[in-house]
Parts: structure tokens; C-alpha cells; sequence
């Protein structure tokens, strides 16, 4: 493969895209590290989830056709979030089981689509070099990252490579923060008090940052802290695995 | 607001449920994760465990068949119901021909989802519950919160106070010893004289035509034994082929629901007291419950007939640990129910459940059985959007969004001006209000984006190389 760089599709991810562009271009720092020859997709919107957890097939159907269709011909779609990731790596095959044609593409798609961390990681072996980040850090756990696409181990042996970054552990780091796409604004109530949960243990770690792999549970998280007056900052993994963690966390202005 | 967001809203405001939910469900998670971790074929077991429920659910018919010939030879008498009110009728018929003033009955979840305790109340008949926590949520007329803590929301200090107030004689109830003590001399009598006994059944077993009940407190045993007739209500579900399937299914019930390796009490009925037996039941009815099991095959809902009601995915569910078992409206709660709460009530009535969710996952990771829950909540999703339950608001709201998602360049127009837009609203790098966010900002502040998204900025950085 190093003889031969493959050919990258970043898929940006529509939060990444309107709230941090930030991770997209950590994500594009880290591919590059390993020579891959990186594309973004000017046509490139979301992957569908909020429609697909609504109970909307067809209309997740038509962003997966159009998603399908951009992403063709790249040798990996990378991802930087375990939620997005799997939609595609999971999902976008089983809606279309009642359609050889569709469900042969999306099943291609799937084998070639990774979520950035575990690609830096079980793909490359990657690990930083000449990257410091002086903080305490603790780790939560995305569900979907977690459970369907077995993201645990890479975040945090990449993140044991970082000069002055000592990580606490998490109680419960694998327990949903309650952020759940839509769930959090249509069940405001029960979501509050999910995060407040988990806003307790992050605090309890003492740390001063924390980390994960998918901006939907960090912004939800880091909102919590924030709101409740935390001093704890949020990153994407990816933007300390870039050596930006020396710039401003999530909600921080210069 | 509706009634699912009105009981949210009182369970979320209850401190002392939310600590009668947390010592429970906290305990039950830690020893589950213990006895697991104890259990290296614990992975190959569940998927033992998934094709045995698969393949006795694909072959329902013939189980069925083989489980009433066998156990008609054990005297036991077999009784069909399709519904939860003809088994109602069949139990209460009994009941009445048998002349019984009262009746024992061990926790059957069974029981409770066909409507049993009312249908006995409704027809004269003293009903005696009697499991430690459904004999608790009996003297405080509440329903069980919980499929295998009947009474998960009361914490020990209130249920002293139950105790104090309806026991005879129940002396100091300062330690769970004591009120355990004073139930067990009030029941004590109950259970001698009663004339029927009713049990559900965790196995229903094939090729012996032998139920199987487990407990901790030996309380089947004693409703099952003495009473001169011993009444099982049963869904079809719970069939195993033989002993050696019902094993299997055993070590992973016991395991996922306590934490235990089994239970106090694991004993299989056969039929009624036979001759030269010292005691037994004179009459041994087997109520073989449809209730809406076969409807979920035809709904796409088999998987979910592997349950084996061990509980452990509402212990590890993060909504129900905050709202508890009340706040579902419904027979059972938390993951598995609402998987099946649609099906028996009908999907308009309990559309919410299957929304108040956030998919994450850990429900089908601790199954015993693997049961896909978060695919057939999401199926559930799917009817709802299809049959127009949805929201109005919610329902435009991603109509507006798919319309612009499928129209890459408008999107990002769109997503640009609503930039520009934001930081209106923002005080330094947050957002604690703004128009068409509440159900964000209620509860968390918002980072402030920057000017210009992830696309636009990456298209200028080309330029500019």
C-alpha cells in the first residue's frame, strides 16, 4: 500500500461540517501523515442518520443513493465519527436488501468505508510522533463507534503516544451520554438527565480534558459541563492526535 | 403535553426514585458483569441460547403439539387461549368450579400483561401475591416497575412503612431481615389455606410436557404445592425442547437477571399428585397463552419472541434508570418492552417508546439471547413515519432537512447563512438561547460556530495553494 497511496474520500460528517470544520481539518492532517492521497467531496451533505432514526427509509434511501454515487471510485472513505461511519458501514446495506443492484453498491461502499481513528490505527498502525499535549484527559466511549465498529482500543493507544498527555479513566466510559441524535431535543427532559449523569463522572476524573470520537456526544457533553460551569474542555481525538490541542476546545473564542 | 411526557416529567422529579432505581439496577449491573466475567463460554452460550429460542420459534407448532400430548400424560389438563381475556376466563372458570375463596399466586409477568390480578378481584376471588415484591406492590396498589423487582421503585424505608401499616404484628422493620420476617408471617397462613395456586412458567419443556419455575424466595413452591389445584399461565413463547435446551437457558436467565449462578429455587412441575405422592395439586391446568405472540411473528417481530424476561436490558438502559418502569404506561418496561408494548397496545397509543431511546446499543449487548432491540425499536420508528404519527413539527422539520441534504449546493447556502446567523445569539463562544434550539438549549449551552463550514473553507484553502 505505501508504494501505492490510496485514494481518500474524507467524509466530513454534517455536524463537523457546520459546528467544527476544525476535526476536518485534523482528520486531513492525520491522513496525510500516511501519504494517503485525500479528497473532500464537494457534494457531500450528511449520511442520513437523522432520517433513518426518524423511521424515514425513503428518504434515507435517496441520501444513501446520492452518498453511494459520490463516493464511488475512492479506495476508503474515511470517517471522523463512529456514528456516521457505521450508518454507512451498517446501515446503507441493509436498506437496500430488497435491492440487488443498490444493495451491491452499498455493501461496496461499506467495505471501503472506515472511521478515522480505528483507520489510523488497525489500517496504518499510526502513531504520533513529535505530538504534545500537557493536560489531564479522560475518554467517553461513542455508542455506535463502540458497538458497531469495535472502537475502543485505537483512540487511546494512539493517545498514549502524545508527550504530556496523561489519560484518567472514565466511570461508565461506555455508557451513552444521552445525546442519541434527535432523542436529545425530542426528549429533552430524560436527555438532561442522562448527561448530568455522565457530566458527574467527567468532573469526578479531575481531568482537564475531555475526549471521544464523535462531535454529536461532545457537543452534547461539553454543553452540559459548560452549562453547569465545568472547566473542562472538549476535544475530538483527532484534533490532539494533530497537535491542535494546543488551540481552543469546543464553545472557547480567541 | 401527552401522558408518556406528563409521567416523564413526575418520575424525573422523584429523588427517591431515582435512588430506589439506582441501588437496584447498580447492584444487578455489577454482579451481572461479575458472574459474566466468571463465565468464559458466556459468549458461546448466547449464541446457543439465540439459535435454541430461533429454532423453537420457527418450529412453534410442533413444540406446541409435542409439550400438550407430553404433558397431558402427566395429568396435567391443557387449555388454549388466543387472547389475554379468554386465558382470564379459563383461570377464572377454574378457579369457580374448583369453589376457591382465595388464591396464591407467584410473580408471572405473564399474569400481569393479560390482566390476571383484576380478572380474579373482578370475580369475588381473594388474590394473594405472593412474591416478597409483588406482595409489596399489592399493599400499595401499584403495578411492578421492574420485570424481575416487581417493587425496583420503592426503597426499603417506604416499604417498612407499607408493612407497618398493613401487616398484623410486624414488630421492628428496621432491617430488610425484619421486614422480610414479618412478610413471611403474614403470608405464611395465606399460603396454607388457599385453595388455588396460580404460577407463570420461565420454561415450558417439550419432550417431558414439565414446567419450569425459578424464584429466590421458594414462594412458588408454597402456591404451587399445597393448594388442592395448581393453575400455570404460560406464553407460548417459553417452550424449550428438552432439559437439556432448558440448561442452556437457565445458566443465561440467572446469570443476566441477578448475577447469580442460579436460582434458590429451580424446580420443574409435572402434572398433579399422583398416586402415593405426599403431596402435589389434585388438579394440574397448563393455560398455553397466545396474547398477541403469533401477531409479532407476522409483525417481523420473532426475534423478540427469544426473551426470557431476565430484565438485564432495562438495568443497563440509560432512559429507564432515569424515568424507572412507571413512566412507560405499560406491562413491561425499558428496552425489551418497548419492542413489545406496540404490538400489544397498538403503536399510536405507545408511539413514544420506541422514540425515547438514543439506539446506543448496550441493551443487545447484555441479551442473553442477542435480540436485535435497537434494529426493532427502530422498525418501530419506520411504521410510525410511514403511518404519520410523527410530529408535525418534527416531521416538516426533516422533510426541509432531506430536501436540502439531497441538494448538495443549496445545503451549503443554507448551512452558511445560518452561520452568519449564530453567533447572534452567542455570548463569547456559547449559545444558551436562540429561536428553533430550545429542546437544546433547555438544558446545555451550544457552541458558537465559526463563520463558515468545513466545505467552504476547505474549497478556499485549495484556491489559495
Amino acid at each position: 500500500m505505501k508504494n501505492n497511496p490510496p485514494r481518500v474520500a474524507l467524509f466530513a460528517t454534517c455536524l463537523v461540517d457546520a459546528m467544527r470544520p476544525q476535526i476536518g481539518f485534523a482528520a486531513l492532517a492525520l491522513l496525510e501523515q500516511v501519504n494517503c492521497v485525500v479528497e473532500v467531496p464537494m457534494g457531500q451533505t450528511c449520511c442520513g442518520q437523522p432520517a433513518l432514526n426518524s423511521g424515514d427509509q425513503d428518504g434515507t434511501r435517496k441520501i444513501a443513493k446520492q452518498n453511494i454515487k459520490l463516493l464511488a471510485g475512492f479506495d476508503h472513505v474515511v470517517v471522523p465519527s463512529g456514528s456516521c461511519a457505521a450508518t454507512i458501514k451498517k446501515d446503507y446495506p441493509d436498506l437496500f436488501e430488497a435491492d440487488p443492484v443498490w444493495h451491491a453498491k452499498a455493501v461496496d461502499l461499506a467495505n471501503r468505508t472506515y472511521e478515522l481513528l480505528s483507520y489510523m490505527s488497525d489500517i496504518w498502525a499510526w502513531r504520533p510522533k513529535d505530538v504534545s499535549c500537557a493536560a489531564t484527559a479522560t475518554y467517553h466511549d461513542s455508542c455506535s463507534g463502540l458497538r458497531s465498529l469495535n472502537v475502543q482500543a485505537q483512540p487511546r493507544k494512539m493517545l498514549a503516544g502524545v508527550a504530556g498527555l496523561e489519560m484518567r479513566p472514565l466511570e461508565g466510559a461506555n455508557v451513552c451520554c444521552g445525546f442519541g441524535g434527535t432523542f436529545c431535543v425530542k426528549y429533552p427532559d430524560i436527555s438532561n438527565a442522562i448527561v448530568g449523569e455522565k457530566a458527574a463522572a467527567i468532573n469526578a476524573t479531575g481531568a482537564d480534558l475531555l475526549l471521544g470520537g464523535d462531535l454529536g456526544c461532545l457537543m452534547n457533553m461539553a454543553g452540559k459541563l459548560h452549562r453547569d460551569g465545568s472547566k473542562v474542555r472538549a476535544f475530538h481525538t483527532a484534533e490532539i492526535l494533530a497537535g491542535m490541542g494546543d488551540g481552543l476546545a469546543i464553545g472557547e473564542t480567541a | 403535553m401527552n401522558a408518556f411526557h406528563g409521567r416523564v416529567t413526575a418520575a424525573l422529579a422523584d429523588a427517591t426514585l431515582k435512588i430506589a432505581i439506582d441501588r437496584t439496577t447498580n447492584t444487578a449491573r455489577a454482579k451481572r458483569a461479575a458472574a459474566i466475567a466468571a463465565w468464559p463460554e458466556f459468549a458461546q452460550a448466547r449464541v446457543l441460547g439465540r439459535d435454541i429460542k430461533d429454532h423453537v420459534i420457527a418450529n412453534m407448532e410442533y413444540y406446541l403439539n409435542q409439550f400438550e400430548t407430553n404433558a397431558k400424560k402427566t395429568g396435567a389438563k391443557i387449555h388454549w387461549a388466543r387472547t389475554g381475556q379468554e386465558a382470564c376466563e379459563i383461570v377464572v372458570g377454574i378457579c369457580k368450579a374448583a369453589n376457591a375463596k382465595t388464591v396464591t399466586r407467584s410473580k408471572s409477568m405473564l399474569g400481569e400483561e393479560i390482566g390476571l390480578p383484576h380478572a380474579l378481584e373482578a370475580a369475588g376471588i381473594e388474590r394473594v401475591e405472593t412474591d416478597l415484591a409483588e406482595h409489596i406492590i399489592q399493599l400499595a396498589h401499584e403495578k411492578p416497575s421492574h420485570i424481575i423487582w416487581p417493587a425496583l421503585h420503592k426503597t426499603r424505608e417506604q416499604v417498612g412503612d407499607l408493612f407497618r401499616a398493613n401487616h398484623t404484628d410486624p414488630g421492628a422493620l428496621e432491617t430488610v431481615e425484619q421486614m422480610v420476617n414479618s412478610a413471611r408471617r403474614n403470608l405464611r397462613e395465606k399460603f396454607m389455606a388457599a385453595d388455588v395456586g396460580i404460577s407463570g412458567a420461565n420454561f415450558l419443556i417439550a419432550d417431558t410436557g414439565a414446567i419450569c419455575t425459578v424464584t429466590n424466595e421458594g414462594n412458588a413452591e408454597l402456591t404451587t404445592t399445597p393448594p388442592r389445584v395448581h393453575i400455570v399461565t404460560a406464553g407460548i413463547e417459553k417452550l424449550v425442547p428438552s432439559m437439556v435446551e432448558a440448561m442452556t437457558m437457565l445458566r443465561l436467565l440467572v446469570r443476566s437477571a441477578t448475577g447469580a449462578e442460579l436460582t434458590q429455587y429451580t424446580t420443574f412441575h409435572a402434572g398433579p399428585k399422583r398416586t402415593g405422592d405426599v403431596d402435589g395439586p389434585e388438579e394440574f391446568h397448563i393455560v398455553l397463552v397466545d396474547a398477541g405472540r403469533t401477531t409479532m411473528l407476522a409483525e417481523g417481530l420473532a426475534e423478540m419472541l427469544r426473551c426470557l424476561r431476565c430484565g438485564a436490558c432495562m438495568n443497563h438502559c440509560v432512559v429507564y434508570r432515569q424515568i424507572g418502569g412507571h413512566a412507560y404506561g405499560a406491562t413491561y418496561p425499558g428496552p425489551m418492552g418497548s419492542v413489545i408494548t406496540p404490538s400489544l397496545d397498538g403503536l399510536e397509543k405507545s408511539q413514544d417508546l420506541p422514540r425515547a431511546c438514543t439506539l446506543n446499543g448496550q441493551c443487545q449487548e447484555v441479551c442473553p439471547v442477542a435480540i436485535p432491540l435497537p434494529k426493532l425499536i427502530r422498525g418501530w420508528r419506520t411504521k410510525a413515519w410511514v403511518q404519520g404519527y410523527e410530529p408535525v413539527y418534527t416531521a416538516w422539520a426533516l422533510r426541509i432537512w432531506e430536501f436540502l441534504a439531497l441538494r448538495p449546493a443549496l445545503y451549503q447556502i443554507a448551512s452558511n447563512m445560518a452561520l452568519r446567523v449564530m453567533p447572534v445569539f452567542a455570548k463569547g463562544g456559547w449559545i444558551a438561547k436562540m429561536p428553533l434550539a430550545g429542546g437544546w438549549t433547555r438544558y446545555r449551552d451550544m457552541p458558537r460556530p465559526q463563520a463558515a463550514t468545513f466545505l467552504a473553507q476547505y474549497k478556499k484553502r485549495q484556491a489559495a495553494k
